[in-house]
């Protein structure tokens, strides 16, 4: 097992719904969904004290989220974001299913075989 | 008296203790005061590796030299290391100095050198006293200094310092004193400098040996941790802190690397089973014990880790960072159980549990104990994380020691107990005698259930608010969750009700599926232990249609409700359930798509349910409450059900998930509807306003503060909206409904309803969806019949046979066998008879449904069509050729009247807009059978020609130009032309047109030409009539028309003829540019004067001989003569034939070359009436001022012929005119033909002037 991959990846909209969610180990699923849910409040607190601090030099990595014993979660994968965002058939706001998104997203995973 | 000491830093720790101090009674004070002075100044402290320089405060130990305290090679204590060597001596006896001081020293310089320090300083104490003593034998004072300069300190003056008389309070020994301290500082910095980067060089080159067997990393641990307490005595925290830093994470990469499976052999002795977990020691600077364990590396993981944190934690309070400390032990404590996972450690079950427990509650104990209580409030997110952490963590003891059950512990829960506590050891000390310690809250929670209920309690609820007060909402949910679960265990639904409806709220509200259903079940067992029915009922449907759920979990639920529909309960109470929890409504289809059809027909709806239920329902009725709409009755319907949507006939309802997918439905609100509105004038229909208005501005304008959740099926509560009593309804009876899309049909009763409400029910449970939005309308209405009439192609051109559709939508009407309309017949306008006519008669749906032929029968006044047979609410079309004649102009019949009595207007010709065509309208009036007024239809033709007639005149010979322009943009060929003067028999009008048949292409012209002769006397009047024959040019000879055209010419005899000549200066061939010329102008009279003629001068004539007055001028509009003198005149003209008058002018061509003739006019000189009447209104004036102006060049007498000549105006000689004439004389101009101009177009040679050095070329 490599401990360096990630088992949980999600983006969330702002308006904190889930744009896509998804976890290696399935029978975990709903934990990590709870505790994913739940790491918003850090990321509410980070991205508005960011805002106030400096205004637009947002600094799009907020570092640690939701502390556990079990696993370490942070933000990545903007750049993967980005590209499903500029696809003009995607409607900002649905839920992802860029295959090339999911393919990424793979490669950042455990994998479980 | 000397003495040999080393100087030592002051440090506080126990190595100090081998060392013993030595003083001389001299010294002691000075030492003291020494170690007091040395520090009072900072020294700037310029180090290596481009780290930045600190100003630092040095503190310093004094110990007496022993050889032995000399450091060995390899000695890597820095604590005990002796950093600057200090000679003192108060010799100033030069005998003394040889015999034994210089010896000595000699000696102490060896050792040292042996030793390799070459930090030292010799230091000659002088006194008065001593001087005093040995007055005979004592040197200059500077010689035993320079003697000892000279045998020691070769080239390094500065190592031998001269303190004098310390312990007098003169100025001289207070500068001495200071020059020492100063001296020491910088030599001893000097030397602290260089033996610290020796030793850091040393452990780095230890550290780069770290992938060497046989390392270990506790030995070097012991290195840095060397440092690290040297910078802690320094006060450097921030330095100390990074040497453990740096041991941390050399370990915390061991450890990785270990799970990446590089196994260092060191690591071996941190796999050993955990056996104690008493939880970190933050009371202590420095827990020996545990150091010790590490020094010996009989340390457990948990052992270093506990060490490592509570020495950075100690550093970071002396950094007064306490959130620091709090933030890095939550890391630390995930770390370490991470750590023990990778390691394979073998841990007792729970025994991490207790640790961190311990451990959350010891950090909170250290933090409170350095911050004060607001402090601490106002940093609780720094806390909150340990506090959930500890309840976390005591919540999976308590369950894993039987605490949380019903039943309380069994014997298996109490051993565990005892196994735990048991590796718990003995208290420590310090907390020994405090109330409340970690360890005692530990123990006490898991002695009995009550204990543990009243600390998980106070742990969660104090989590809970923290978690509350710095609004991580979410968070503080999570824990509330827990808390309900723990209830739940407890037997106790309705606390845990509470924390899981507030949790399944915001997970509801921010779309996350997946612990929704999760939240929900929870939330149905409650609610089943609670027995609430309608609550249980609703959620169990949501579950059931849940599709995160396995299916059999869906059945289960779905089983729930179906088992209470069967019971047989009380009938009069129903279980009132929201719609959406059971099925969704995702199509409105009507049939026909319209939604609107007429009475008699079959309107359908065809609802869509998704049924979201895993198993198919048996319902008992499906009910579709529809409401009357009043505003719109009638057909008035009929075309905005058409307009409004988009898709007409179908409704696509929009879904939002009721298993909690995006909300973005939701969240986006609903969409806007809006429509466009137009305000018209009531009386004749034009537009004052238009718009747009927003239909549902009640959905959109919602506060959204408000705190009621999304009107989604997700909420949680049944609908409130009950399904109205008493209204209009469509029922389904006993429906099944499979999992997925139903399609259940309506048929719709006549009026125009908009549905409102859907309830299913089943047993006693009724589904409604309380609002059906957007909102579906239909219309079963009643139509009367209509009759239009259209071109079939646009336009319809006049004078030639063209086909006009005839529609009529029968309405509520049946067209019945025998049933006919009847067309008054118009002259201007016939209904050509036709052999074949064929109606067709199509359903409303456009379908063709029969065709018959049409029998026709005309009358004199009347052209009845019998119509087929035709059913209501059918389309019956036919054509007809209609023909619409051309007015030809003159003749006015009288007006009659038709057959139903009314006054028939006469077709109006008229000039349109939109085309150069003159368009006719035509009425048409229609009898039908189930009206018994008569229906009006307008058609309009428009005429394909216009024509203009000319008279032209050469001498006595006169002729007639017809033109015909074609304005349509049709090509027609043209035939047999012909013109015919109606009166004058003797009058020939010979043809110059030599074509007979022309091609008259669209938007060209022809003209045709004759001559008119005649025998006796030329009518001064002709009423000609042009006619000709005319087709498309496509068709055939048959097919010609006639075209007519009526005009009259009036005054057409020649009177005058007008002959000019030009005659060059006397003596001169020809004319000359710019030489005088004369013009001779000579107008003849032609012939008698006419009947007509006479009677209109004689107004102005009294008795004798007959003249008339003329005006002539002479007018050269190209500027190439110049009139000298008079360019006009009047001129008394004897009414006889062949009177003649000439006119002598001089004019001068003011170019050379071939020259026309000067224009000449002669007009008509009409004297000021004597008879004077009535005063001139304006509008006469304005129409005469053309006319009275003399230099008004009237050069457009061909419009003005061709309008006279239409016979509408006239303008000369009337009496009307004369009646009104103006005070003035007044000039008119002959019509065309009355005068001839024989120099017409006539030209004269001019030669250039004699000056021929301008050259004129004039091209013309």
């Amino acid at each position: 097992m490599n401990t360096n991959m990630a088992v949980c990846i999600a983006v969330i909209a702002k308006e904190n719904y889930p744009l896509y969610i998804r976890s290696v180990p399935t029978q975990n699923e709903l934990k990590f969904h709870y505790t994913v849910h739940t790491s918003l409040d850090v990321v509410e607190e980070k991205i508005s004290a960011v805002g106030k601090a400096l205004g637009d030099q947002r600094e799009l990595y907020l570092g640690l989220l939701y502390p556990t014993e079990d696993y370490k979660m942070f933000r990545k994968l903007h750049n993967s974001f980005t590209d499903v965002m500029c696809n003009p058939f995607h409607n900002p706001g649905d839920t992802i299913q860029s295959k090339a998104f999911d393919g990424i997203v793979s490669g950042m995973m455990v994998q479980t075989a | 008296m000397r003495k040999k000491i080393f100087f030592n830093n002051n440090i506080p720790l126990p190595p100090l203790e081998l060392l013993h101090f030595f003083f001389f009674a001299l010294f002691t004070s000075l030492y003291t005061s020494l170690a007091q002075q040395l520090p009072r100044e900072p020294m700037e402290w310029r180090r290596t590796y481009g780290r930045a320089p600190k100003m630092i405060l040095l503190e310093a130990n004094f110990v007496q030299f022993k050889e032995e305290l000399l450091p060995k090679e390899g000695n890597k204590a820095l604590l005990t290391f002796p950093f600057l060597h200090i000679y003192w001596t108060d010799c100033c006896d030069t005998e003394m100095y040889k015999s034994s001081v210089k010896e000595d020293m000699m000696r102490w310089q060896n050792s040292l050198r042996t030793h390799g320090s070459s930090d030292w300083v010799i230091i000659v104490v002088e006194t008065n006293d001593t001087k005093k003593k040995n007055k005979t034998n004592i040197l200059p004072r500077s010689s035993i200094v320079d003697k000892i300069r000279s045998d020691f300190c070769n080239k390094q003056s500065d190592r031998c310092v001269v303190l004098s008389d310390p312990l007098k309070d003169s100025s001289r020994s207070q500068e001495s004193w200071n020059s020492l301290l100063l001296k020491l500082r910088t030599l001893l910095l000097m030397s602290f400098t260089k033996n610290l980067g020796r030793f850091e060089d040393e452990m780095r080159t230890l550290r780069e040996k770290r992938t060497q067997p046989g390392w270990s990393f506790c030995e070097y641990f012991m290195v840095q941790e060397e440092l690290a307490f040297v910078f802690e005595m320094l006060q450097q925290f921030e330095d100390a802190l990074v040497q453990y830093d740096e041991l941390d994470a050399l370990f915390t990469q061991y450890v990785l690397n270990f799970g990446a499976g590089d196994t260092a052999n060191w690591l071996g002795s941190f796999c050993a089973p955990v056996r104690n977990w008493s939880g970190l020691l933050l009371r202590r600077p420095i827990d020996m014990e545990k150091r010790d364990s590490i020094q010996r590396g009989e340390a457990s993981l948990l052992d270093l880790r506990s060490y490592l944190f509570s020495r950075q934690c100690t550093l970071l309070i002396f950094l007064q960072r306490p959130w620091e400390v709090t933030q890095r032990a939550l890391e630390l404590l995930h770390n370490c159980v991470q750590e023990l996972r990778l390691l394979e450690v073998q841990v007792l079950e729970g025994a991490l549990d207790c640790w961190v427990f311990l451990s959350c509650l010891e950090v909170l104990h250290r933090i409170e104990g350095c911050c004060d209580p607001a402090q601490l409030a106002a940093n609780c997110s720094h806390t909150v994380g340990l506090w959930a952490y500890a309840t976390d963590k005591l919540k999976s003891l308590g369950e894993l020691c039987g605490l949380v059950s019903k039943n309380g512990p069994n014997s298996e829960d109490l051993n565990r107990t005892v196994d735990l506590l048991a590796g718990l050891g003995d208290e420590r000390p310090e907390t020994v005698n405090s109330l409340q310690s970690p360890y005692k809250k530990l123990k006490e929670a898991l002695s009995s259930v009550e204990a543990f209920e009243r600390h998980y309690l106070e742990l969660s609820h104090a989590a809970m608010e923290m978690y509350q007060a710095i609004g991580r909402l979410r968070s503080a949910r999570l824990v509330g969750k827990s808390l309900a679960e723990f209830y739940m265990r407890k037997g106790d639904p309705e606390r845990a009700e509470t924390f899981l409806q507030e949790a399944l709220k915001s997970y509801v509200s921010e779309g996350w599926s997946l612990p929704v259903t999760h939240t929900r079940r929870q939330v149905a067992e409650c609610q089943k232990l609670l027995s609430k029915t309608e609550d249980y009922l609703q959620t169990s449907a949501l579950l059931a249609g849940d599709v995160n759920l396995t299916t059999d979990e869906r059945k289960h639920f779905c089983q729930e409700i179906l088992s209470f529909t069967g019971k047989s309960g009380d009938q009069s109470h129903k279980v009132t359930l929201s719609m959406g929890v059971f099925a969704q409504l995702t199509q409105l289809k009507f049939h026909p798509a319209a939604a609107s059809v007429h009475s008699g027909a079959v309107l359908q709806v065809e609802l869509t349910l998704r049924c979201l239920m895993p198993v198919s329902v048996r319902i008992q009725q499906l009910v579709a409450s529809i409401h009357f709409e009043v505003d719109h009755g009638g057909t008035h319907g009929r075309s905005k059900g058409a307009q409004r949507r988009t898709h007409p006939g179908t409704v696509v309802f929009r879904q939002s998930n009721s298993s909690a997918g995006p909300p973005s439905s939701a969240g986006a609100g609903p969409s806007l509807e809006l429509d466009e509105i137009q305000d018209r004038s009531p009386s004749d229909n034009s537009l004052n306003s238009t718009g747009v208005i927003c239909k549902n501005t009640h959905l959109l304008m919602r506060r959204h503060d408000s705190n009621s959740p999304p009107d989604t099926p997700n909420c949680i509560s049944p609908p409130t909206v009950g399904i109205k009593e008493g209204a209009q309804m469509l029922k389904v009876q006993d429906v099944t409904l499979e999992p997925g899309n139903n399609s259940i049909t309506f048929t719709a009763p006549p009026g125009t309803y908009t549905l409102r409400q859907l309830c299913a029910t089943v047993g006693e449970v009724q589904f409604i969806l309380p609002h059906i939005y957007p909102s579906a309308q239909y219309e079963v209405y009643s139509q009367e019949p209509q009759l239009t009439v259209e071109p079939l192609s646009e336009p319809l051109l006049a004078g030639l046979p063209q086909k006009v559709k005839f529609t009529l939508l029968t309405g509520h009407y049946t067209v019945k066998k025998g049933d006919a309309l009847q067309l008054s017949n118009t002259e201007t306008m016939p209904i050509l008879p036709s052999t074949s006519c064929t109606a067709r008669i199509s359903s409303p749906t456009s379908e063709l449904v029969g065709e018959s032929t049409l029998s026709i029968q005309s009358s004199e006044k009347v052209t009845s069509i019998s119509l087929p047979p035709a059913p209501p609410y059918h389309t019956l079309e036919f054509q007809l050729e209609v023909l619409c004649i051309i007015p030809s102009g003159a003749d006015r019949p009288a007006n009659e009247r038709l057959t139903n009595g009314e006054v028939r207007h006469r077709p109006r010709s008229y000039s349109h807009p939109d085309t150069p065509m003159t368009a006719i309208d035509q009425r048409m009036s229609i009898d039908c059978p189930w009206s018994i007024y008569s229906t009006l239809l307008a058609l309009t033709f428009y005429i394909p020609f216009k024509t203009k007639h000319s008279l032209l005149s050469a001498g006595n010979r006169q002729y007639i130009q017809v033109c015909v322009q074609n304005v349509s943009d049709v090509n027609f060929a043209l035939a047999e032309v012909k013109l015919t003067e109606k009166q004058h028999a003797s009058l020939e009008l010979q043809s110059l047109n030599t074509k007979t048949q022309q091609l008259l292409c669209c938007k060209h012209s022809v003209f045709c030409l004759w001559e008119v002769r005649w025998k006796d006397d030329l009518p001064s009047c002709l009423q000609c009539v042009f006619s000709a024959n005319f087709s498309p040019l496509s068709q055939d000879i048959s097919a010609y028309k006639p075209f007519h055209y009526q005009f009259q010419l009036e005054r057409v005899t020649t009177l005058y003829s007008v002959k000019a000549e030009i005659f060059p200066p006397a003596g001169e061939q020809r004319c000359r540019s710019g030489v005088l010329c004369g013009l001779e102008v000579c107008i003849t009279r032609l012939t008698e004067p006419a009947e007509g003629e006479i009677a209109e001068d004689s107004k102005t004539e009294t008795d004798g001989p007959k003249t008339t007055k003329l005006m002539y001028e002479v007018a050269d509009s190209s500027s190439n003569w110049a009139v000298c003198g008079k360019s006009s005149g009047m001129v008394l003209m004897p009414m006889t034939a062949n009177a003649t008058h000439k006119v002598q002018i001089e004019v001068m061509p003011l170019f050379a070359g071939h020259l026309p003739f000067p224009k000449i006019k002669v007009l008509k000189y009409l004297p000021h009436t004597a008879a004077v009447a009535i005063q001139p209104d304006p509008d006469s004036c304005v129409e005469n001022d053309s006319l009275s102006l003399l230099d008004k060049t009237l050069d457009d007498q061909g419009d003005t012929a061709s309008i006279r000549s239409r016979g509408s105006v006239h303008s000369v000689g009337s009496g009307d005119q004369q009646q009104k004439g103006v005070a003035m004389p007044r000039l008119e101009p002959f019509s065309p033909g009355q005068v001839f101009n024989h120099s017409h177009a006539c030209q004269v040679l001019v030669l250039p002037a004699t000056d021929d050095h301008i050259m004129e070329v004039n091209a013309t």
